[in-house]
């Protein structure tokens, strides 16, 4: 428990707690140990440290201490000026925030203070547009009942008003500084912490305690509006507030070629270790043999007195000499390619939505190739698959209905629908449209339950108004759903016009209400509803309660049974056309028993601990026998271009699995109309109650009957494993199959030991609804998926109660779309509709997929090249661990020579078009198997370094051994055979990557012939004259590109090596292509043959879209009626024989 | 609600401050080169080298068998001074030894003397590295980089230093033509025999006014029988450091087996076309000891083509290596069209 008082301010013994904060992480002294320190914590880093000191070691040392200083400190200073520049501007911002002004009261006087020293107990005034200088307890303000409106854009992204209230008790206090000034009161609050919608505190003020939550605290972060002034009192200040206590800690995600890598590196290591000990064995043999008579000559070095020593001492020699096949280049490459394809998602004008000026955004950048390899997205419905706009369509009045279906999506029915003419309300909203006459009708006549309704509508909900001119009401909702209800409220005349903390004014039928607000029993995802208490102007006390049907319907009075049928047939028939429903009730409550009730409302409320379980026994208590009014059915229309997308990710391989807390019927249909389920399917399973264990089998059974038989592959696997880690693999269904499942079955699925069967079976389906979800439960199902299957996950949501999906998935999305920021904030990668998934995925996913892939093969590979040629010449020097080139190659080749080729084709290479990666959806595949980049294609890629490292050493061995220039002078020599090999090499390396381009941009040809360009200019220069007079020691070099590489039979055998590496490897891709050819190299073969065939597909497509729209029009409201209730085959035909066309094309291209 | 959508429709036209230039760079649009492995590309890089390296191979072999060569490995042939040079204690007696052979025909050009060393490991890391390239230059350095011949136990510092130096192959060998009547000694050239960057810049004698006062203060590495400004008495440009058989030593071979040059024919007089038929002696002073690591000598007489000595490595690889590009062009066509086939056959069908 955390305390705050006034007087102990005054006392001065809580002064740590001042207001200053501090985000930077170094000061001028202490940054370069601190960051030093900080990166030779990553174990590349601290590798090459381990070399240097060996390298230091004189008896060891076999290579020049800067190859290893050089890159080591580049790739340090690299990393450490982005550091400090960060850094240098978190100190920049600490101090403008730290010393923004505020006005704080001292002695009874307003005196301005800087930010940085404000402290715990201090009272502050607070103007209009002004930040909240720390976590406030809100005491007064100017506007009545002392509302204060904040905006929270800083602390959760969300732009819509909120409104805090100061107790009456303090908002009295007003800004008279005397008062203010004397105000002496003692808050006990919980300790810092990080939750921004909670807080849980008392205030004593003159012996008497009053309850304080987070409706009465001002957060850092947020911004004051629409408020002249407010004064608060600090309770949290600097680092202790919410805002600095949520910064920071993110937890980090990590990519499978992340793990991949990690693995290769050590397999890399063992092998170092490996060729080192076949070395070190070789000198100890050498020595022996050899070396010891060669002593005349070279006697052996000082403290070497065995073979075996020199042996032992040339195995650390020759881990220096190869510890290039771990390049130190490798991390910051990757880092490098990651951050370019990240900003191409920026970039992406097809992934920009100008409706709302918001561009797609990688929020992270170091998951790219991930999502190229997405095999199962987890979808919200409300707001991704749907707009999140809500409309009023329907409503059911003490068992009547009205409202025309509209259906999903289909305005130009509307239109022969004439709308309700509002024009006898002043106050309606023009926007607003309904087409059931007879419902206004029966509001005129003054229907005592139509007015009921439609007063409970504008009475019970949490929306604040604006009217800033008279007549211009303008709602401020938290949920969509609440702003539709109150205006649809507002439009059949019963106007939400007001609200303060103790009164709700109405104007119903042109006459002002003024209704006492008496309780508010808010809403929460276990208890689904929400109530209102209030006094009527007559007196009346009644509780007015909306909230999901199943809720409502357990609390309602027995004899609403009949009622409640019909509204049950009502709800069938709104849920069947994928309306949102909810079920509105009241009851009137009895004075004496409301009076008990609300004076232990008060305690428990003001309760420290427990507070929450207390309230919410109150909230159960009161909240019964509740007598039923009716049901609003509202519609939130589908996103733009939903069923296609769906259908190319289906076309993927990718399973969609959409998880929503809508009813059953709700989410099967809209399942049907965005192309998730459709009459394709064999069959689409419904799995409701706690029965499901036989159930899961009995689906199982049927798709897949020999599943249970022993001989199966999976349950033999099953029987192997232990249980701890089971990966179920892939499994082929006998069909297309859907799964329906409500959030019931799946927590009793997810209790009992089900989890293992239920994965088995909603994995065998191509689509999966889960309904009547919690987001906690919706965490649960990623978290299943991916402890049972070997799959990258990806979900995709837009609402606070997507976060802990979002967090949980390999790669959450987060759609900025109606419900504000939260699912952004805590996202991978943002935009704003759902259509732009198969962007990122099938285009930005496979390119960064085969681009990292790509990368990784040829840098393995090209280090393997290089360093192995050590290792052959080992042989032939007497395993003295002689490099085999010149020391600066060996320093320059990673940084220079070969780094920004590959890094070209890793930032531009194309293998096909996005065009054409949209329409081959197959195109997706292999990045899901992992196809281009795994271990068998690392042993391949050493293989080939392996195979090229012979041909680079025996061809310049061969061409040199014992010969001669062609004017008789020496070129056998040692500096001309390392310029030989090293040429040779790095010609080899550069047709290699030319090879691997398959998209040659301007910039890959700058780069390629660049770096070739740039090795021999640097090498001419290192081996000039000039340079060896002026530092002898490090360029002895000298003269060697002159008389080498004028030589004929240096450059035949240049060539003869390059026609060795590279042949072979056109050969091989060639024969690959044409006798195992992957989707890629099917699709690139038409490629640029049949630029018409793209053309023609198309317009295939667009007739297919056309058609279904048209098919989609002519469905008459009555059958659809009849078609939503029970989803039957033959009317849910979305993609009609219009689709057959392109999907026929787009086989015979691919064959 | 008709009216909306219009409203809608206008603004998509519009773009806000935050949408994404439209520039080909970031819209992934760049103008690029798309190669692929078709099957011309494929079979013409196949057949083309496979050509090319053939003729080039052929040109290689036969040029590379017009070299005249004569290979004599005295190591063995001189046995009685390679027992003497075994004991160290005789390094300063002198010993010679002669080896006749007998030319058929004349090898007309220019001929080079080459003397070649086998399993002599100058390849060593610690051998090569030991060498002090500013002492070299005619400068007053500290010699920590010739360890272990940079001074001796009195201090005084070798020059040149390091264990290339101190190991330079000091065999002296001449060549005398039998002729009919009298034996006339090949006229031999001991300068140009180095590359012109060694000998013009990367050796330099220090500077003094003359030879054996800038080495005053040094002394000769231990192996050798004279100090270096003796290595030629007669040519003041060919002593000291700049020495060609000292320049030509201290660049030292990439393998265990090598050969350097040595001298080169002065094409004078009886010699102005090469060197004639008939019988000829090497005169070897014999003093490079190499049977205590199993070395072997060699003196070589060879003439040079425009692809350098005899070696016929690289034609041979030439030869196979086009052979083997040729052949795999052939298997590529039969695949190519024995796939075709099938595809046409699944076509019709």
């Amino acid at each position: 428990v955390y305390c705050v008082s006034k007087k102990t301010i005054n006392n001065g013994k809580m002064t740590l707690f001042n207001n200053s904060i501090k985000t930077s992480k170094y000061n001028f002294f202490t940054f370069l140990p601190l960051n030093l320190f900080e990166q030779f914590q990553r174990i590349a880093n601290a590798y090459f440290l381990f070399l240097l000191i060996l390298q230091l070691i004189p008896q060891i040392s076999s290579l020049a201490w800067f190859t290893t200083v050089v890159p080591l400190v580049l790739v340090l200073a690299v990393s450490g000026v982005k550091d400090a520049i960060d850094d240098f501007n978190r100190h920049k911002s600490d101090k403008h925030v730290n010393n923004r002004p505020v006005q704080v009261l001292i002695n009874g006087m307003l005196k301005e203070q800087k930010w940085m020293n404000v402290q715990v107990g201090d009272i502050i005034k607070l103007e209009n547009n002004n930040f909240v200088t720390a976590d406030l307890l809100l005491l007064s303000s100017s506007e009545p009942h002392s509302l204060t409106y904040i905006e929270t854009a800083e602390l959760d992204g969300e732009t819509n008003l909120k409104v805090k209230q100061a107790l009456t008790v303090t908002a009295e206090l007003g800004e008279d500084l005397q008062k203010l000034t004397e105000f002496n009161g003692e808050v006990r609050c919980e300790a810092p912490n990080n939750k921004l919608d909670k807080f849980t505190g008392t205030l004593t003020l003159r012996g008497e305690k009053y309850a304080l939550d987070n409706e009465k605290m001002l957060l850092r972060g947020c911004t004051i509006r629409n408020t002249e002034w407010c004064f608060g009192l600090v309770i949290y200040a600097g680092p202790d507030t919410k805002l600095m206590q949520n910064s920071g800690k993110t937890t980090f995600k990590r990519t499978s070629i992340d793990r991949l890598m990690n693995v290769l590196v050590l397999v890399i290591f063992a092998f170092l270790g490996l060729m080192c000990l076949i070395l070190a064995i070789g000198n100890g043999i050498w020595e022996h043999d050899k070396g010891y008579y060669f002593q005349v000559y070279l006697p052996w070095a000082e403290g070497v007195n065995s073979a075996s020593y020199s042996g032992f001492l040339m195995f650390w020699s020759y881990v220096i000499i190869l510890n290039t096949v771990v390049p130190i280049s490798l991390y910051v490459s990757v880092e490098i390619i990651r951050l370019g394809n990240s900003f191409y998602i920026d970039w992406d004008r097809k992934m920009y939505y100008p409706l709302n000026d918001t561009p797609a955004q990688a929020r992270t950048t170091t998951l790219n190739e991930e999502l190229g390899q997405i095999r199962y997205i987890f979808s919200d419905k409300t707001g991704t698959l749907t707009q999140n706009i809500m409309c009023f369509n329907k409503c059911s009045i003490n068992g009547k209905s009205y409202g025309i279906s509209s259906g999903m999506g289909r305005e130009s029915e509307l239109s022969k629908a004439e709308k309700v003419d509002f024009s006898y309300n002043p106050l309606a909203d023009p926007k607003f449209a309904f087409y059931d006459r007879s419902l206004v009708e029966a509001v005129r006549l003054n229907d005592v339950p139509a007015h009921r309704f439609f007063r409970l509508l504008s009475l019970c909900h949490t929306v604040m108004p604006e009217e800033k001119k008279e007549g211009n009401l303008v709602y401020q909702a938290q949920s969509p759903d609440e702003g539709a209800l109150v205006t649809a409220a507002r439009n059949f005349g019963f106007v939400f016009r007001a609200r303060t903390p103790e009164t709700i004014t109405v104007v119903e039928m042109g006459e002002t209400k003024i209704y006492k607000l008496l309780a508010i029993l808010d809403f929460n995802n276990v208890r689904k509803r929400m109530s209102v208490i209030v006094r009527s102007p007559e007196g009346d006390l009644t509780l007015y309660c909306k909230g999901a049907d199943t809720i409502l319907y357990e609390l309602l009075h027995p004899s609403c049974n009949s009622l409640k049928e019909e509204t049950t047939e009502h709800l069938n028939e709104f849920a069947g056309e994928g309306l949102r429903t909810l079920v509105v009730a009241y009851k009137s409550l009895e004075e004496d028993y409301f009076q008990d009730w609300i004076r232990r409302h008060h305690e428990a409320s003001t309760a420290l601990e427990g507070r929450e379980e207390k309230l919410s026994e109150l909230y159960e208590e009161i909240e019964k026998d509740l007598m039923l009014l009716g049901a609003t059915a509202i519609e939130d229309k589908l996103q733009d271009g939903v069923p296609q997308t769906i259908e190319t990710l289906a076309k993927a391989n990718i399973k969609i699995w959409v998880l929503t807390g809508d009813k059953q019927e709700t989410a099967m249909n809209i399942g049907y109309s965005c192309n998730l389920l459709n009459d394709d399917m064999e069959d689409v399973f419904v799995i409701e109650g706690s029965t499901s264990d036989d159930v899961l089998n009995e689906l199982r059974k049927k798709m897949k009957p020999d599943s249970f038989l022993d001989s199966d592959e999976i349950n033999i696997q099953f029987e192997k494993s232990s249980k701890k880690q089971i990966i179920i693999p892939d499994e082929q269904a006998n069909g297309v199959y859907g799964l329906v499942i409500t959030g019931h079955s799946l927590a009793y699925a997810l209790e009992g030991n089900l989890e293992l069967e239920l994965v088995r079976t909603a994995c065998m389906c191509k689509v999966v609804i889960c309904c009547r979800v919690t987001p906690l439960q919706k965490a649960q199902v990623v978290e299943l998926v991916k402890k049972y299957k070997k799959a990258v996950t990806l979900a995709i949501g837009d609402g606070a109660n997507d976060v802990s999906m979002i967090k949980t998935a390999h790669i959450g999305v987060g759609i900025s779309g109606q419900e504000g920021m939260q699912a952004v904030l805590s996202s991978d990668f943002s935009f704003a509709q759902f259509r732009y998934l198969q962007r990122l995925l099938l285009v930005h996913g496979r390119w960064s997929y085969i681009r990292m892939c790509k990368f990784l093969k040829y840098f393995f590979y090209k280090n393997f090249a290089f360093t192995l040629v050590h290792f052959w010449y080992g042989f032939f020097s007497g395993f003295s661990a002689q490099t085999v080139y010149d020391e600066w190659f060996i320093t320059l080749y990673n940084l220079v020579y070969t780094s920004l080729p590959v890094l070209g084709m890793s930032l531009f290479d194309q293998d096909v078009d996005d065009r054409w990666s949209m329409l081959f959806p197959q195109l997706y595949v292999p990045g899901q198997q992992n196809l281009y980049f795994n271990k068998v294609v690392f042993v391949k890629c050493m293989l080939q370094g392996i195979y090229s490292s012979l041909i680079l050493f025996f061809i310049p061995y061969g061409a040199m051994y014992n010969t001669v220039r062609s004017d008789g002078k020496a070129i056998a020599d040692y500096q001309s055979f390392a310029l030989m090999a090293q040429t040779c090499l790095l010609i080899v390396v550069s047709v290699q990557i030319g090879l691997d381009t398959s998209y040659w941009t301007v910039v890959n040809q700058f780069f390629i012939w660049g770096s070739l360009s740039v090795y021999f200019a640097i090498t001419f220069t290192m081996y000039s004259d000039g340079m060896y007079l002026i530092f002898t020691a490090s360029f002895p070099f000298i003269g060697t590109a002159r008389n080498t590489l004028s030589q004929p039979n240096v450059w035949l055998a240049i060539f003869l090596s390059i026609a060795l590496c590279v042949l072979p490897v056109v050969g091989f891709r060639f024969l690959k292509a044409q006798l195992k050819p992957t989707p890629s190299d099917k699709v690139r073969r038409n490629y640029l043959i049949k630029p018409e065939i793209l053309l023609s597909m198309a317009w295939a497509r667009w007739g297919a879209a056309l058609h279904r729209l048209g098919s989609a029009w002519s469905v008459s409201p009555g059958q659809e009626l009849a078609t939503a209730i029970v989803p039957s085959k033959k009317h849910r035909n979305p993609s009609g024989g219009g689709s057959v066309e392109p999907q026929a094309l787009n086989t015979s291209l691919l064959h | 609600m008709e009216k909306k959508m219009k409203n809608k429709t206008s603004v998509a036209t519009q773009e806000g401050d935050r949408c994404p230039d439209n520039s080909a760079f970031k819209q992934q649009r760049l103008p690029a080169w798309k190669p692929q492995l078709t099957i011309a590309s494929v079979l013409s890089s196949f057949f083309l080298t496979g050509a090319f390296c053939l003729a080039v191979g052929v040109c290689l072999v036969l040029s590379a068998n017009s070299v005249r060569e004569i290979q004599i490995d005295y190591s063995d042939k001189c046995s009685d001074c390679s027992k003497l040079r075994e004991n160290s204690s005789n390094w300063n007696k002198e010993c010679h030894c002669s080896i006749n052979f007998t030319l058929k025909e004349d090898i007309l050009g220019d001929v080079f003397m080459y003397y070649g060393l086998q399993n002599f490991y100058q390849n060593h890391r610690r051998y090569m590295m030991s060498r002090s390239d500013a002492q070299l230059l005619g400068r007053n350095v500290n010699r920590s980089y010739c360890a272990p011949f940079s001074t001796y136990r009195n201090g005084t510092p070798m020059a040149p230093c390091g264990a290339i130096a101190n190991s330079m192959f000091n065999d002296t060998i001449d060549l005398f033509y039998n002729g009919n009547s009298s034996v006339i000694q090949v006229p031999l050239l001991k300068t140009g025999n180095s590359w012109w960057t060694d000998k013009n810049v990367k050796f330099r004698n220090p500077k003094s006014h003359n030879l054996s006062s800038a080495f005053a203060g040094t002394a000769h590495p231990p192996y050798w029988q004279k100090p270096v400004y003796l290595l030629d008495e007669e040519d003041e440009r060919n002593n000291g450091y700049v020495n060609d058989d000292f320049i030509v030593w201290m660049r030292v071979s990439a393998f265990a087996t090598f050969r350097n040059l040595y001298r080169r024919l002065r094409r004078t007089r009886h010699f102005a076309d090469g060197l004639p038929a008939g019988n000829y002696t090497f005169r070897i002073s014999y003093n490079f000891p190499v049977t205590r690591f199993k070395g072997r000598k060699h003196v070589i007489l060879s003439t040079v083509v425009w692809s350098g000595g005899s070696n016929p490595f690289l034609g041979i690889a030439y030869v196979v290596s086009g052979a083997a590009a040729t052949l795999t062009g052939f298997v590529i066509t039969g695949i190519h069209l024995k796939l075709r086939k099938k595809k046409t056959y699944f076509q019709k069908q």
